[in-house]
Protein backbone atom coordinates (compact mmCIF):
# COMPACT_ATOMS: atom_id res chain seq x y z
CA UNK A 1 0.00 0.00 0.00
CA UNK A 2 1.14 3.44 -0.81
CA UNK A 3 -0.16 6.58 0.72
CA UNK A 4 0.36 10.19 -0.62
CA UNK A 5 0.08 12.90 1.80
CA UNK A 6 0.44 16.34 1.01
CA UNK A 7 0.30 19.33 3.47
CA UNK A 8 0.35 22.58 2.57
CA UNK A 9 0.10 26.46 4.46
CA UNK A 10 2.15 29.39 4.98
CA UNK A 11 5.74 29.48 6.45
CA UNK A 12 5.64 29.51 9.76
CA UNK A 13 2.46 27.30 10.54
CA UNK A 14 4.28 24.09 11.28
CA UNK A 15 3.69 22.06 7.70
CA UNK A 16 7.03 20.38 7.34
CA UNK A 17 7.16 20.05 11.24
CA UNK A 18 3.53 18.00 10.82
CA UNK A 19 4.95 16.28 7.68
CA UNK A 20 8.11 15.06 9.37
CA UNK A 21 5.82 13.29 12.24
CA UNK A 22 3.73 11.59 9.60
CA UNK A 23 7.20 10.84 8.18
CA UNK A 24 8.42 9.32 10.94
CA UNK A 25 5.63 7.61 12.47
CA UNK A 26 5.99 5.65 8.81
CA UNK A 27 9.43 4.64 9.29
CA UNK A 28 8.46 3.40 13.22
CA UNK A 29 6.58 0.93 10.87
CA UNK A 30 9.28 0.18 8.85
CA UNK A 31 7.43 1.40 5.85
CA UNK A 32 9.57 3.53 3.18
CA UNK A 33 9.24 7.08 3.23
CA UNK A 34 9.74 10.13 1.78
CA UNK A 35 10.11 13.46 2.67
CA UNK A 36 9.93 16.79 -0.15
CA UNK A 37 9.50 20.28 1.33
CA UNK A 38 8.91 23.17 -1.26
CA UNK A 39 12.28 25.28 -0.71
CA UNK A 40 13.05 28.76 -1.24
CA UNK A 41 11.93 32.38 -1.15
CA UNK A 42 8.22 30.59 -1.15
CA UNK A 43 8.77 29.66 2.93
CA UNK A 44 9.11 33.51 3.74
CA UNK A 45 5.31 34.28 4.22
CA UNK A 46 3.93 32.43 1.39
CA UNK A 47 3.13 29.16 0.65
CA UNK A 48 5.19 26.41 2.80
CA UNK A 49 4.03 22.73 1.36
CA UNK A 50 5.34 19.07 2.03
CA UNK A 51 4.77 15.93 0.35
CA UNK A 52 5.05 12.36 2.37
CA UNK A 53 4.98 9.17 0.83
CA UNK A 54 4.48 5.81 3.16
CA UNK A 55 4.42 2.95 1.30
CA UNK A 56 5.40 -1.10 1.62
CA UNK A 57 7.26 -0.83 -1.79
CA UNK A 58 10.50 1.81 -2.22
CA UNK A 59 9.31 4.87 -2.99
CA UNK A 60 9.34 6.38 -6.44
CA UNK A 61 9.20 10.23 -7.21
CA UNK A 62 9.01 12.19 -4.24
CA UNK A 63 7.23 14.44 -5.23
CA UNK A 64 3.44 14.05 -5.50
CA UNK A 65 0.96 15.35 -8.16
CA UNK A 66 -2.51 13.45 -6.99
CA UNK A 67 -2.41 12.92 -3.16
CA UNK A 68 -4.63 10.32 -1.38
CA UNK A 69 -4.55 12.87 1.33
CA UNK A 70 -4.78 16.64 1.71
CA UNK A 71 -3.92 18.95 4.60
CA UNK A 72 -4.84 22.75 4.04
CA UNK A 73 -4.54 25.50 6.46
CA UNK A 74 -5.14 28.40 4.56
CA UNK A 75 -7.33 29.23 1.55
CA UNK A 76 -5.00 29.34 -1.20
CA UNK A 77 -3.70 25.89 -0.02
CA UNK A 78 -7.01 24.42 -0.52
CA UNK A 79 -8.43 26.24 -3.47
CA UNK A 80 -5.10 24.92 -5.55
CA UNK A 81 -4.80 21.48 -3.92
CA UNK A 82 -8.41 20.14 -3.43
CA UNK A 83 -9.11 19.91 -7.09
CA UNK A 84 -6.16 17.33 -6.90
CA UNK A 85 -6.73 15.09 -4.23
CA UNK A 86 -7.47 11.38 -5.75
CA UNK A 87 -11.62 10.17 -5.93
CA UNK A 88 -11.84 8.55 -2.37
CA UNK A 89 -9.51 10.92 -0.67
CA UNK A 90 -9.08 12.54 2.70
CA UNK A 91 -9.48 16.81 2.88
CA UNK A 92 -8.61 17.96 6.40
CA UNK A 93 -8.82 21.77 6.48
CA UNK A 94 -8.43 24.64 9.03
CA UNK A 95 -11.93 26.24 9.00
CA UNK A 96 -10.92 29.03 11.32
CA UNK A 97 -8.36 30.03 8.25
CA UNK A 98 -10.30 28.52 5.01
CA UNK A 99 -14.25 29.83 5.08
CA UNK A 100 -14.56 27.83 1.37
CA UNK A 101 -16.07 24.43 1.72
CA UNK A 102 -15.02 22.11 -1.06
CA UNK A 103 -18.50 21.05 -3.86
CA UNK A 104 -16.52 17.20 -4.24
CA UNK A 105 -18.61 14.67 -3.76
CA UNK A 106 -16.07 11.84 -4.36
CA UNK A 107 -13.66 13.11 -1.70
CA UNK A 108 -14.26 13.45 2.07
CA UNK A 109 -13.66 16.67 3.53
CA UNK A 110 -13.54 17.42 7.60
CA UNK A 111 -13.38 21.14 8.69
CA UNK A 112 -12.07 21.61 11.81
CA UNK A 113 -11.41 25.04 13.47
CA UNK A 114 -7.97 24.19 14.55
CA UNK A 115 -6.44 27.82 14.85
CA UNK A 116 -9.09 28.43 17.29
CA UNK A 117 -8.99 25.47 18.97
CA UNK A 118 -5.01 26.20 19.43
CA UNK A 119 -5.75 29.96 20.37
CA UNK A 120 -8.01 28.30 23.00
CA UNK A 121 -5.64 26.22 24.24
CA UNK A 122 -2.93 29.58 24.26
CA UNK A 123 -0.97 28.51 21.32
CA UNK A 124 -1.66 29.30 18.74
CA UNK A 125 1.06 27.68 16.85
CA UNK A 126 -0.64 24.16 18.11
CA UNK A 127 -3.06 24.38 15.02
CA UNK A 128 -0.86 21.82 12.65
CA UNK A 129 -1.20 19.42 15.75
CA UNK A 130 -4.92 19.73 16.30
CA UNK A 131 -5.12 19.10 12.44
CA UNK A 132 -2.78 15.89 12.73
CA UNK A 133 -5.25 14.45 15.86
CA UNK A 134 -7.82 15.23 13.67
CA UNK A 135 -5.95 12.81 10.58
CA UNK A 136 -5.36 10.32 13.03
CA UNK A 137 -8.96 9.69 14.10
CA UNK A 138 -10.37 10.09 10.57
CA UNK A 139 -8.01 7.18 9.73
CA UNK A 140 -8.74 5.42 12.29
CA UNK A 141 -4.96 5.30 13.98
CA UNK A 142 -5.00 7.39 17.30
CA UNK A 143 -2.60 5.45 19.03
CA UNK A 144 -1.46 7.09 21.97
CA UNK A 145 1.59 4.96 22.22
CA UNK A 146 2.69 5.26 19.24
CA UNK A 147 1.87 9.37 18.82
CA UNK A 148 4.12 9.52 21.92
CA UNK A 149 6.86 7.32 20.63
CA UNK A 150 7.02 9.23 16.98
CA UNK A 151 6.77 12.39 18.84
CA UNK A 152 10.09 11.74 20.87
CA UNK A 153 11.68 11.15 17.25
CA UNK A 154 10.56 14.80 16.39
CA UNK A 155 10.72 16.53 19.27
CA UNK A 156 14.80 17.37 20.12
CA UNK A 157 15.93 16.37 23.86
CA UNK A 158 16.18 20.24 24.49
CA UNK A 159 12.39 20.89 23.98
CA UNK A 160 11.03 17.69 25.84
CA UNK A 161 8.38 20.32 27.34
CA UNK A 162 6.87 20.57 24.00
CA UNK A 163 6.10 16.48 24.41
CA UNK A 164 3.33 16.97 26.47
CA UNK A 165 1.44 20.14 24.54
CA UNK A 166 1.96 18.58 21.29
CA UNK A 167 0.49 15.18 22.56
CA UNK A 168 -3.03 17.43 24.16
CA UNK A 169 -3.15 19.67 21.01
CA UNK A 170 -3.51 15.71 19.09
CA UNK A 171 -6.02 14.31 21.46
CA UNK A 172 -7.98 18.09 20.99
CA UNK A 173 -7.69 17.40 17.05
CA UNK A 174 -8.65 13.73 17.45
CA UNK A 175 -12.02 14.44 19.80
CA UNK A 176 -13.25 17.55 17.77
CA UNK B 1 14.75 0.12 11.26
CA UNK B 2 16.01 1.03 14.66
CA UNK B 3 19.39 1.89 12.90
CA UNK B 4 17.44 4.40 10.61
CA UNK B 5 17.22 7.93 10.55
CA UNK B 6 15.10 10.84 8.50
CA UNK B 7 18.09 12.75 7.36
CA UNK B 8 17.77 15.55 4.44
CA UNK B 9 19.91 14.74 1.15
CA UNK B 10 22.40 17.29 2.01
CA UNK B 11 22.48 16.93 5.49
CA UNK B 12 23.32 12.52 5.04
CA UNK B 13 26.23 14.39 3.03
CA UNK B 14 27.85 16.24 5.40
CA UNK B 15 27.53 13.54 7.99
CA UNK B 16 28.66 10.40 5.39
CA UNK B 17 31.59 12.65 4.65
CA UNK B 18 32.56 13.17 8.29
CA UNK B 19 32.34 9.14 8.56
CA UNK B 20 34.81 9.06 5.98
CA UNK B 21 37.30 11.00 7.94
CA UNK B 22 36.74 14.47 6.24
CA UNK B 23 37.63 17.20 8.70
CA UNK B 24 37.65 20.31 6.65
CA UNK B 25 35.02 21.82 4.98
CA UNK B 26 35.02 25.18 2.95
CA UNK B 27 31.95 26.76 1.57
CA UNK B 28 29.87 29.68 0.45
CA UNK B 29 25.91 29.49 1.31
CA UNK B 30 23.47 28.72 -1.74
CA UNK B 31 20.23 27.21 -1.69
CA UNK B 32 19.37 24.43 -2.49
CA UNK B 33 22.85 22.86 -0.75
CA UNK B 34 23.05 25.38 2.19
CA UNK B 35 22.44 22.55 4.51
CA UNK B 36 25.32 20.81 3.95
CA UNK B 37 27.86 23.70 4.83
CA UNK B 38 24.96 24.78 8.26
CA UNK B 39 25.46 20.92 9.30
CA UNK B 40 29.24 21.33 8.65
CA UNK B 41 29.25 24.32 10.99
CA UNK B 42 27.27 22.62 13.62
CA UNK B 43 29.51 19.35 13.60
CA UNK B 44 33.18 20.41 13.16
CA UNK B 45 33.57 22.24 15.96
CA UNK B 46 32.61 19.65 18.17
CA UNK B 47 34.98 17.11 16.82
CA UNK B 48 38.22 19.34 16.49
CA UNK B 49 37.36 19.79 12.51
CA UNK B 50 37.75 22.57 10.72
CA UNK B 51 34.61 24.30 8.67
CA UNK B 52 35.23 27.58 7.40
CA UNK B 53 32.92 30.12 5.31
CA UNK B 54 34.96 31.15 2.63
CA UNK B 55 34.50 35.27 1.70
CA UNK B 56 33.64 33.40 -1.91
CA UNK B 57 33.32 29.70 -3.85
CA UNK B 58 36.83 30.53 -5.70
CA UNK B 59 38.28 31.19 -2.38
CA UNK B 60 36.76 28.01 -1.00
CA UNK B 61 37.89 25.90 -3.48
CA UNK B 62 41.09 26.97 -3.60
CA UNK B 63 41.07 26.11 0.19
CA UNK B 64 40.54 22.92 -0.52
CA UNK B 65 43.35 22.68 -2.76
CA UNK B 66 45.49 23.82 0.04
CA UNK B 67 44.02 21.03 2.34
CA UNK B 68 44.36 18.78 -0.55
CA UNK B 69 48.17 19.28 -0.65
CA UNK B 70 48.60 18.08 2.52
CA UNK B 71 46.89 14.35 1.99
CA UNK B 72 44.17 15.02 4.29
CA UNK B 73 40.55 14.17 3.16
CA UNK B 74 38.72 18.02 2.27
CA UNK B 75 35.69 18.74 0.65
CA UNK B 76 33.65 21.62 -0.54
CA UNK B 77 29.83 22.23 -1.43
CA UNK B 78 27.83 24.46 -4.02
CA UNK B 79 25.20 24.69 -6.33
CA UNK B 80 25.77 25.56 -9.72
CA UNK B 81 26.75 29.19 -10.13
CA UNK B 82 28.78 28.55 -7.44
CA UNK B 83 30.72 25.58 -9.72
CA UNK B 84 31.01 27.54 -12.09
CA UNK B 85 33.03 29.74 -10.06
CA UNK B 86 34.79 26.67 -8.68
CA UNK B 87 35.74 25.41 -12.18
CA UNK B 88 39.40 27.28 -12.13
CA UNK B 89 40.15 25.70 -9.30
CA UNK B 90 38.90 22.17 -10.16
CA UNK B 91 41.45 22.27 -13.16
CA UNK B 92 44.40 23.41 -10.81
CA UNK B 93 42.88 20.20 -9.06
CA UNK B 94 43.10 18.41 -11.45
CA UNK B 95 46.56 19.31 -12.58
CA UNK B 96 48.47 18.82 -9.70
CA UNK B 97 46.64 15.59 -9.14
CA UNK B 98 44.78 16.23 -5.66
CA UNK B 99 41.76 14.29 -4.80
CA UNK B 100 39.06 16.04 -3.29
CA UNK B 101 35.46 15.80 -2.96
CA UNK B 102 33.04 18.39 -4.01
CA UNK B 103 28.82 18.07 -4.45
CA UNK B 104 27.11 20.49 -7.37
CA UNK B 105 23.28 20.19 -5.72
CA UNK B 106 21.71 21.48 -8.84
CA UNK B 107 19.48 24.40 -9.90
CA UNK B 108 18.09 25.75 -13.19
CA UNK B 109 20.83 27.67 -14.84
CA UNK B 110 21.73 29.40 -16.99
CA UNK B 111 23.47 32.22 -15.36
CA UNK B 112 22.19 32.79 -11.63
CA UNK B 113 18.60 30.63 -13.17
CA UNK B 114 16.81 29.78 -10.17
CA UNK B 115 16.57 27.49 -7.39
CA UNK B 116 14.94 24.47 -7.97
CA UNK B 117 15.95 21.02 -9.48
CA UNK B 118 17.85 20.80 -12.60
CA UNK B 119 20.13 18.17 -14.33
CA UNK B 120 21.86 20.95 -16.20
CA UNK B 121 25.45 20.70 -15.28
CA UNK B 122 25.89 17.30 -17.04
CA UNK B 123 27.68 19.11 -19.67
CA UNK B 124 29.85 20.84 -17.62
CA UNK B 125 30.80 18.05 -14.47
CA UNK B 126 31.19 15.07 -17.06
CA UNK B 127 32.87 17.29 -20.30
CA UNK B 128 34.15 20.48 -19.04
CA UNK B 129 34.96 21.22 -15.69
CA UNK B 130 37.04 23.84 -15.96
CA UNK B 131 40.24 24.21 -18.86
CA UNK B 132 42.79 21.96 -20.09
CA UNK B 133 42.62 18.34 -20.54
CA UNK B 134 40.97 16.52 -17.53
CA UNK B 135 38.46 14.52 -16.09
CA UNK B 136 36.36 14.23 -12.61
CA UNK B 137 34.78 10.99 -11.05
CA UNK B 138 31.27 11.98 -11.31
CA UNK B 139 28.65 10.15 -9.32
CA UNK B 140 24.41 10.98 -9.54
CA UNK B 141 22.85 9.57 -6.34
CA UNK B 142 19.07 8.51 -6.61
CA UNK B 143 18.24 8.37 -3.08
CA UNK B 144 19.31 10.17 0.40
CA UNK B 145 21.28 6.65 1.29
CA UNK B 146 22.83 6.96 -1.96
CA UNK B 147 23.73 10.98 -0.74
CA UNK B 148 25.57 9.34 1.70
CA UNK B 149 26.93 6.27 0.46
CA UNK B 150 28.55 7.69 -2.97
CA UNK B 151 29.84 10.17 -0.44
CA UNK B 152 32.25 7.63 1.25
CA UNK B 153 33.09 6.15 -2.41
CA UNK B 154 33.76 9.23 -3.94
CA UNK B 155 36.58 10.06 -1.03
CA UNK B 156 37.67 6.43 -1.50
CA UNK B 157 37.69 6.94 -5.37
CA UNK B 158 39.26 10.37 -5.28
CA UNK B 159 42.45 9.12 -3.05
CA UNK B 160 42.66 5.92 -5.13
CA UNK B 161 43.01 7.80 -7.99
CA UNK B 162 44.38 11.30 -6.98
CA UNK B 163 41.50 12.81 -8.57
CA UNK B 164 38.55 15.06 -7.60
CA UNK B 165 35.12 13.25 -7.08
CA UNK B 166 32.03 15.39 -7.66
CA UNK B 167 28.88 14.36 -6.57
CA UNK B 168 26.15 15.80 -8.89
CA UNK B 169 23.09 15.72 -7.11
CA UNK B 170 19.86 18.09 -7.99
CA UNK B 171 17.88 20.11 -5.07
CA UNK B 172 15.26 17.51 -4.76
CA UNK B 173 17.89 14.99 -3.78
CA UNK B 174 19.60 17.90 -1.35
CA UNK B 175 16.13 18.85 0.24
CA UNK B 176 14.26 15.50 0.37
CA UNK B 177 14.46 13.69 3.65
CA UNK B 178 14.74 9.46 3.54
CA UNK B 179 15.30 6.80 5.94
CA UNK B 180 19.28 6.52 5.84
CA UNK B 181 21.45 4.31 7.83
CA UNK B 182 25.61 5.94 8.16
CA UNK B 183 27.23 2.85 9.74
CA UNK B 184 30.37 2.90 7.86
CA UNK B 185 33.21 1.91 9.37
CA UNK B 186 35.47 3.59 6.82
CA UNK B 187 39.75 2.51 6.25
CA UNK B 188 42.01 5.26 4.99
CA UNK B 189 44.38 3.08 3.03
CA UNK B 190 45.70 4.74 0.43
CA UNK B 191 49.14 5.95 0.75
CA UNK B 192 50.02 9.32 -0.23
CA UNK B 193 53.67 9.68 -0.27
CA UNK B 194 53.40 12.87 -2.10
CA UNK B 195 51.92 15.03 0.47
CA UNK B 196 53.39 17.90 1.30
CA UNK B 197 53.40 17.15 4.97
CA UNK B 198 57.08 18.56 6.57
CA UNK B 199 60.42 17.08 5.47
CA UNK B 200 61.03 16.64 8.57
CA UNK B 201 65.02 17.01 7.31
CA UNK B 202 64.75 13.65 6.41
CA UNK B 203 63.51 13.64 2.66
CA UNK B 204 63.46 15.83 -0.51
CA UNK B 205 60.83 18.56 -0.97
CA UNK B 206 57.53 17.67 -2.25
CA UNK B 207 56.07 20.18 -4.89
CA UNK B 208 52.95 19.97 -5.59
CA UNK B 209 52.25 22.23 -8.72
CA UNK B 210 49.94 22.36 -12.01
CA UNK B 211 52.62 24.65 -13.73
CA UNK B 212 54.72 22.83 -16.19
CA UNK B 213 56.63 25.18 -18.60
CA UNK B 214 58.32 22.56 -20.64
CA UNK B 215 55.81 21.08 -23.08
CA UNK B 216 57.46 17.58 -23.64
CA UNK B 217 56.83 17.45 -20.17
CA UNK B 218 53.36 18.73 -19.51
CA UNK B 219 52.55 15.81 -22.35
CA UNK B 220 53.89 13.07 -20.38
CA UNK B 221 52.18 13.93 -17.36
CA UNK B 222 48.93 14.38 -19.59
CA UNK B 223 49.28 10.54 -21.50
CA UNK B 224 49.74 9.13 -17.90
CA UNK B 225 46.69 10.92 -16.55
CA UNK B 226 44.40 9.66 -19.63
CA UNK B 227 46.12 6.29 -18.92
CA UNK B 228 44.62 6.28 -15.12
CA UNK B 229 41.25 7.50 -16.36
CA UNK B 230 41.00 4.79 -19.25
CA UNK B 231 41.83 2.13 -16.15
CA UNK B 232 38.72 3.81 -14.72
CA UNK B 233 36.52 3.58 -17.38
CA UNK B 234 37.06 0.20 -17.26
CA UNK B 235 37.02 -0.53 -13.41
CA UNK B 236 35.02 1.89 -11.77
CA UNK B 237 31.55 2.40 -14.32
CA UNK B 238 28.25 1.50 -11.77
CA UNK B 239 25.17 1.99 -12.63
CA UNK B 240 21.64 0.09 -11.84
CA UNK B 241 19.58 -1.96 -14.42
CA UNK B 242 16.05 -2.13 -13.73
CA UNK B 243 13.32 -4.42 -15.27
CA UNK B 244 15.46 -4.67 -18.58
CA UNK B 245 15.48 -8.17 -19.36
CA UNK B 246 12.50 -8.26 -21.09
CA UNK B 247 12.41 -4.24 -22.45
CA UNK B 248 11.91 -3.55 -25.54
CA UNK B 249 11.67 -0.04 -24.45
CA UNK B 250 14.70 1.50 -22.35
CA UNK B 251 14.74 4.40 -20.40
CA UNK B 252 17.98 6.39 -19.56
CA UNK B 253 17.80 8.52 -16.18
CA UNK B 254 19.60 9.45 -13.47
CA UNK B 255 19.12 10.77 -9.97
CA UNK B 256 15.74 12.51 -9.19
CA UNK B 257 15.10 11.83 -13.06
CA UNK B 258 15.27 8.03 -12.49
CA UNK B 259 13.03 7.99 -9.92
CA UNK B 260 10.54 9.79 -11.74
CA UNK B 261 10.71 7.36 -15.00
CA UNK B 262 10.21 4.28 -12.23
CA UNK B 263 6.67 5.27 -11.53
CA UNK B 264 6.10 5.53 -15.27
CA UNK B 265 7.83 2.06 -15.78
CA UNK B 266 5.47 0.45 -13.31
CA UNK B 267 2.50 2.29 -14.72
CA UNK B 268 3.15 0.77 -18.09
CA UNK B 269 4.50 -2.47 -17.19
CA UNK B 270 0.25 -2.90 -15.51
CA UNK B 271 -0.54 -2.46 -19.00
CA UNK B 272 1.99 -5.06 -20.50
CA UNK B 273 4.46 -2.50 -22.08
CA UNK B 274 8.33 -4.23 -21.23
CA UNK B 275 9.60 -1.00 -20.73
CA UNK B 276 13.06 -1.34 -18.31
CA UNK B 277 15.63 1.57 -16.66
CA UNK B 278 19.22 2.12 -17.15
CA UNK B 279 20.52 4.30 -14.17
CA UNK B 280 23.67 5.92 -14.45
CA UNK B 281 25.29 6.07 -11.12
CA UNK B 282 28.54 7.29 -12.29
CA UNK B 283 28.57 9.50 -15.17
CA UNK B 284 31.82 9.64 -15.84
CA UNK B 285 32.78 7.62 -16.38
CA UNK B 286 29.71 6.83 -18.38
CA UNK B 287 27.77 3.32 -18.41
CA UNK B 288 29.16 2.41 -21.95
CA UNK B 289 28.45 -1.43 -21.99
CA UNK B 290 25.10 -1.45 -20.73
CA UNK B 291 23.34 0.84 -23.25
CA UNK B 292 25.52 -0.71 -26.06
CA UNK B 293 23.77 -4.17 -24.98
CA UNK B 294 20.68 -2.49 -24.68
CA UNK B 295 20.49 -1.33 -28.04
CA UNK B 296 20.65 -4.82 -29.66
CA UNK B 297 17.85 -5.84 -27.47
CA UNK B 298 15.39 -2.47 -27.61
CA UNK B 299 13.12 -0.47 -30.52
CA UNK B 300 14.12 3.06 -28.56
CA UNK B 301 15.97 4.13 -25.81
CA UNK B 302 14.18 7.48 -23.82
CA UNK B 303 16.76 9.57 -22.09
CA UNK B 304 14.70 11.30 -19.52
CA UNK B 305 16.54 14.36 -18.29
CA UNK B 306 16.02 18.06 -16.11
CA UNK B 307 17.75 19.57 -18.63
CA UNK B 308 17.64 20.54 -22.82
CA UNK B 309 19.18 16.96 -23.53
CA UNK B 310 22.93 16.62 -22.23
CA UNK B 311 23.45 13.11 -20.90
CA UNK B 312 21.48 11.95 -24.24
CA UNK B 313 24.60 12.74 -26.39
CA UNK B 314 26.44 10.08 -23.97
CA UNK B 315 23.33 7.37 -24.81
CA UNK B 316 23.60 7.69 -28.24
CA UNK B 317 27.48 7.58 -28.39
CA UNK B 318 27.53 4.47 -26.34
CA UNK B 319 24.29 2.78 -28.01
CA UNK B 320 26.28 3.40 -31.62
CA UNK B 321 22.67 5.39 -32.33
CA UNK B 322 21.33 1.56 -33.92
CA UNK B 323 17.91 2.91 -32.18
CA UNK B 324 16.18 6.27 -31.83
CA UNK B 325 17.25 7.86 -29.05
CA UNK B 326 14.77 10.20 -27.53
CA UNK B 327 14.68 12.97 -25.60
CA UNK B 328 11.44 13.23 -22.54
CA UNK B 329 12.81 16.74 -20.76
CA UNK B 330 11.65 19.58 -18.69
CA UNK B 331 14.21 22.40 -17.80
CA UNK B 332 15.14 25.46 -16.11
CA UNK B 333 13.81 23.62 -12.60
CA UNK B 334 10.80 22.02 -13.45
CA UNK B 335 10.56 17.91 -13.20
CA UNK B 336 9.14 15.16 -15.91
CA UNK B 337 5.63 13.79 -14.06
CA UNK B 338 5.45 10.39 -14.09
CA UNK B 339 2.77 10.96 -16.82
CA UNK B 340 4.60 13.01 -19.28
CA UNK B 341 7.43 9.92 -19.28
CA UNK B 342 4.87 7.47 -19.65
CA UNK B 343 3.77 9.35 -22.95
CA UNK B 344 6.54 9.16 -23.86
CA UNK B 345 7.00 5.41 -23.54
CA UNK B 346 3.46 4.63 -25.05
CA UNK B 347 5.00 7.14 -27.82
CA UNK B 348 7.62 4.85 -28.25
CA UNK B 349 5.64 1.36 -28.01
CA UNK B 350 3.13 3.10 -30.87
CA UNK B 351 6.07 3.62 -33.12
CA UNK B 352 6.67 -0.55 -33.25
CA UNK B 353 6.90 -2.63 -35.97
Amino acid sequence: MTREILLSGFGGQGILFTGKFLAYQGLLADKNVSWLPSYGPEMRGGTASCSVIISDEPVGSPIISEPDILIAMNLPSFEKFVPTVKKGGIVIADSSLIEAKTDRDDIDAYYIPATGLASDMGKQSLANMIILGKLLSVLGEFDEENIKATLQKVIPPKKAEMLEINMNAIKIGAQN
Amino acid sequence: MADKILMKGNEAIAEAAIKAGCMHYFGYPITPQTEVAAYMAKRMPKIGGCFLQAESEIAAINMVYGVACTGKRVMTSSSSPGISLKSEGLSYLAGADLPSLVVNVQRGGPGLGGIQPSQADYFQATKGGGHGDFKMLVLAPSSVQEMADLTVKGFDLADKYRMTAMILADGTMGQMMEPVSLDYDVKQTVEKPWATTGTKMERDHNIVTSLFLNPDELEVLNFERYDRYKYIEENEVMYEEYLMDDAEICIAAFGIAARVAKNAINEARKNGVKVGLIRPITLWPFPVAPFKKAAEQVKEIISVELSMGQMIEDVKLASECKVPVTLCNRSGGMIPSPEQVLEAIYKAQGGAK
